[in-house]
């Protein structure tokens, strides 16, 4: 069983001054699962996923990715690891092309440097650009981007910056994909191609995907398991129709009144 | 419009290799090669004056081309490039006279001493940016200029140093006019250099630093690494310029490698244009023919009796230096994107002038 875990997030808290982002938070992600993290605004979502990619470094508690230990390891040795992750706010490469950003994505797999790069045609890398080149357009296809390939990154629309996001978090070839709300500010349309692609990398390109959605329709369609934040703490965890039908979380989405919640904001 | 490919119609890349050429189209690298090869009659037809500003332009260029890796596309500061430009020019007479290394040698050796300087000084870059960077390596440039009056063994102090020419199979490129073949194969290589590492892995991280540096970390991309090497590879650029500038003079003395200088290489970049190899180049040559054009324009109202000889003369000196200075506030004003960008514009005009079918 415990060979299956490939995430384990355990006793996690994170504090910013007086705030508390984050109390105690446990959960594990087995490998091959779609597992979706939901809350109201401000419950510390993607707190956690700083947490486990490296941006925040917790107050306690640990993550351990692929049974090692991560927590206090920087973001960039983490992707080496297999770690690949998307942003809530885009945060792509402005001014670079869309293929040099997925190009980006294949930074550790590359081997080619400083004084090798130089002597292009000499030194192998060519060859070398090529080959990931390849790889890239896979990625471009797979997710129908092929026709803005060479288009500066910067002058794309919402919609489009996130797909190219979420090509160059692919392009790491990461066992596990954080994504933070993948589909947020986008249309019907759009939200159905991009729910598309997550099952696809989940069930085509193995990938296991730790996914922050607020559409409930798309996070109860979509995921195999379900934790809910609130104020920081997780107040609930299961399959979607046991999320659905908990008392807590309608509470905490609907902004009724209860006592759990209440006590907990008390305790802040 | 402008971001369209320059690509003329029908022209379909076939393979990812074609699709990475250095050239947009054939036609354009028909007419680099073309013109490289014009250059190489130059000096059977040029005289000396102008073969002297193609050299200044050379060894200059290269430095500015380190300076907006760091610069441009890393999206760092340098106020200590002129020393670094230095110390290369230093460093190669250094190791020729006192270790017997060939000059040939002795130049690309110097740029990777002039690198490792370069990232000595260059690592509070991975704590520090922007304006406290800037002091950091101003700190820099008066420590080098320092070290170049002090450090009898290595610079000669201030007496100088002596460089020998740049001698291959026993001959050595000791006049301008051969001397120029050594500039325009040097500026050819190291633009080579510079294009094939910006499209690389190593040349990716540092724009994807400087766009989004969170983002660029987790992509795999070590950002006190980069920021380091930025510092690295935009000293080997100054070092080697440096190194082609005293063997080219035959004398290396501390006084010229000043904050001028440095600032001068910023406002090349700045004027040709940040983030861009052409840029670099296109810059070079504006501050290097700005003075030129500047003196003979007085030399001529001079003559036509326009202005009086004396006054304007004896102030040539001011005239230049605020000349650059004007000339930086009206590109920073009208122009932010520099030459490069007006270029590409112009390329833009033609392809469609008239019709591009
Ligand atoms: N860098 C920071 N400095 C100070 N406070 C922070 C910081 N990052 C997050 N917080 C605080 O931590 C709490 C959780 O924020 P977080 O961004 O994790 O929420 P979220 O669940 O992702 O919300 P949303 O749905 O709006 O994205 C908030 O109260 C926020 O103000
Ligand atoms: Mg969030």
């Amino acid at each position: 069983m415990s060979s299956n875990i490939l995430l384990d997030v355990s006793k996690v808290t994170l504090t910013f001054g007086g705030v508390k982002a984050l109390t105690d938070v446990s959960f594990s992600v087995n490998k091959g699962e779609v597992f979706s993290i939901i809350g109201p605004n401000g419950a510390g979502k993607t707190s956690m996923l700083n947490c486990i990619s490296g941006r925040y470094q917790p107050n306690s508690g640990s993550v351990r990715f692929k049974d090692q230990e991560i927590t206090r390891l920087k973001p960039d040795k983490r992707s080496v690891l297999g770690l690949g992750r998307t942003f809530q706010n885009l945060a792509l490469f402005g001014h670079m092309s869309v293929l040099d950003n997925i190009m980006v994505g294949r930074h550790h797999l590359l081997k080619n440097n400083f004084a090798t790069g130089p002597l292009y045609w000499f030194s192998g890398t060519q060859n070398e650009e090529i080959k990931h080149r390849a790889a890239v357009e896979e990625i471009i296809d797979f997710l129908e981007i092929s026709h803005i390939r060479k288009k500066q990154a910067g002058t794309l629309s919402y919609g489009l910056r996130k797909r190219v996001e979420l090509a160059r978090a692919i392009a790491l070839k990461p066992d596990l994909i954080l994504l933070d709300e993948p589909m947020a500010g986008m249309n019907q349309e759009e939200k159905e191609d991009m729910a598309r692609f997550i099952l696809d990398l989940n069930e085509e390109w193995g990938m296991t995907v730790v996914m922050i959605e607020h559409d409930m329709g798309v996070v109860m369609g979509i995921s195999n398991r379900v934790m809910v934040l609130d104020f920081g703490c997780k107040i609930a965890e299961g399959l979607p129709e046991e999320i659905m039908a908990n008392d807590h979380v309608r509470k905490a989405y609907l902004g009724e009144e209860d006592e759990m919640l209440e006590q907990l904001e008390a305790s802040l | 419009m402008i971001t369209l490919s320059m690509r003329p119609c029908g022209d379909f890349r076939t393979s990812y290799k074609a699709d990475n050429q250095i050239f947009e189209t054939k036609t354009i690298r028909w007419l680099t090669m073309a013109s490289i090869g014009l250059l190489c009659f130059a000096p059977m037809v040029l005289d000396a004056y102008f073969l002297t500003l193609f050299i200044q332009i050379s060894y200059l260029g290269i430095a500015a081309l380190g300076l907006n890796i760091l610069v441009g596309f890393t999206g760092q500061i340098s106020l200590g490039h002129g020393a670094f430009f230095g110390f290369g020019a230093f460093a190669s007479a250094w190791l020729n006279n006192s270790f017997g290394i060939p000059v040939w040698l002795a130049i690309p050796l110097a740029g990777w001493l002039t690198m490792v300087v370069g990232m000595l000084f260059g690592s509070p870059a991975a704590r520090i940016k922007g304006l406290y960077l800037a002091i950091a390596t101003l700190a820099a440039q008066f420590i080098i200029e320092d070290f170049f009056a002090r450090a009898e063994w290595f610079s000669g102090g201030a007496y100088g140093a002596a460089a020998e020419p740049f001698t291959l199979f026993g001959f050595a490129f000791d006049s301008d006019e051969s001397f120029f073949y050594v500039a325009l194969f040097a500026l050819v290589f190291m633009t080579l250099w510079a294009t094939n590492l910006m499209r690389s892995r190593d040349g990716r991280a540092f724009v994807a630093v400087r766009d989004h540096y969170l983002s660029a970390e987790i992509m795999g991309i070590s950002l006190n690494w980069y920021r380091l090497l930025s510092f690295g590879v935009s000293s080997f650029f100054a070092g080697i310029g440096g190194a082609l500038y005293g063997h080219y003079l035959g004398f290396v003395s501390a006084e010229g490698f000043t904050l001028m200088m440095s600032v001068q290489f910023l406002a090349m970049i700045i004027i040709g244009g940040l983030g861009s190899v052409k840029g670099a180049i296109l810059g070079t040559i504006f501050i290097v023919l700005l003075p030129e054009v500047l003196e003979s324009t007085v030399a001529l109202m001079a003559e036509t009796g326009l202005v009086s000889h004396g006054s304007l003369t004896e102030g040539m000196a001011y005239l230049k230096e605020m000349a650059i200075g004007l000339v930086i506030i009206l590109f920073l004003i009208f122009e932010p994107q520099g030459l490069a960008h007006r270029w590409k514009q112009i390329k833009a005009y033609w392809k469609f002038y008239p019709f591009a079918y």
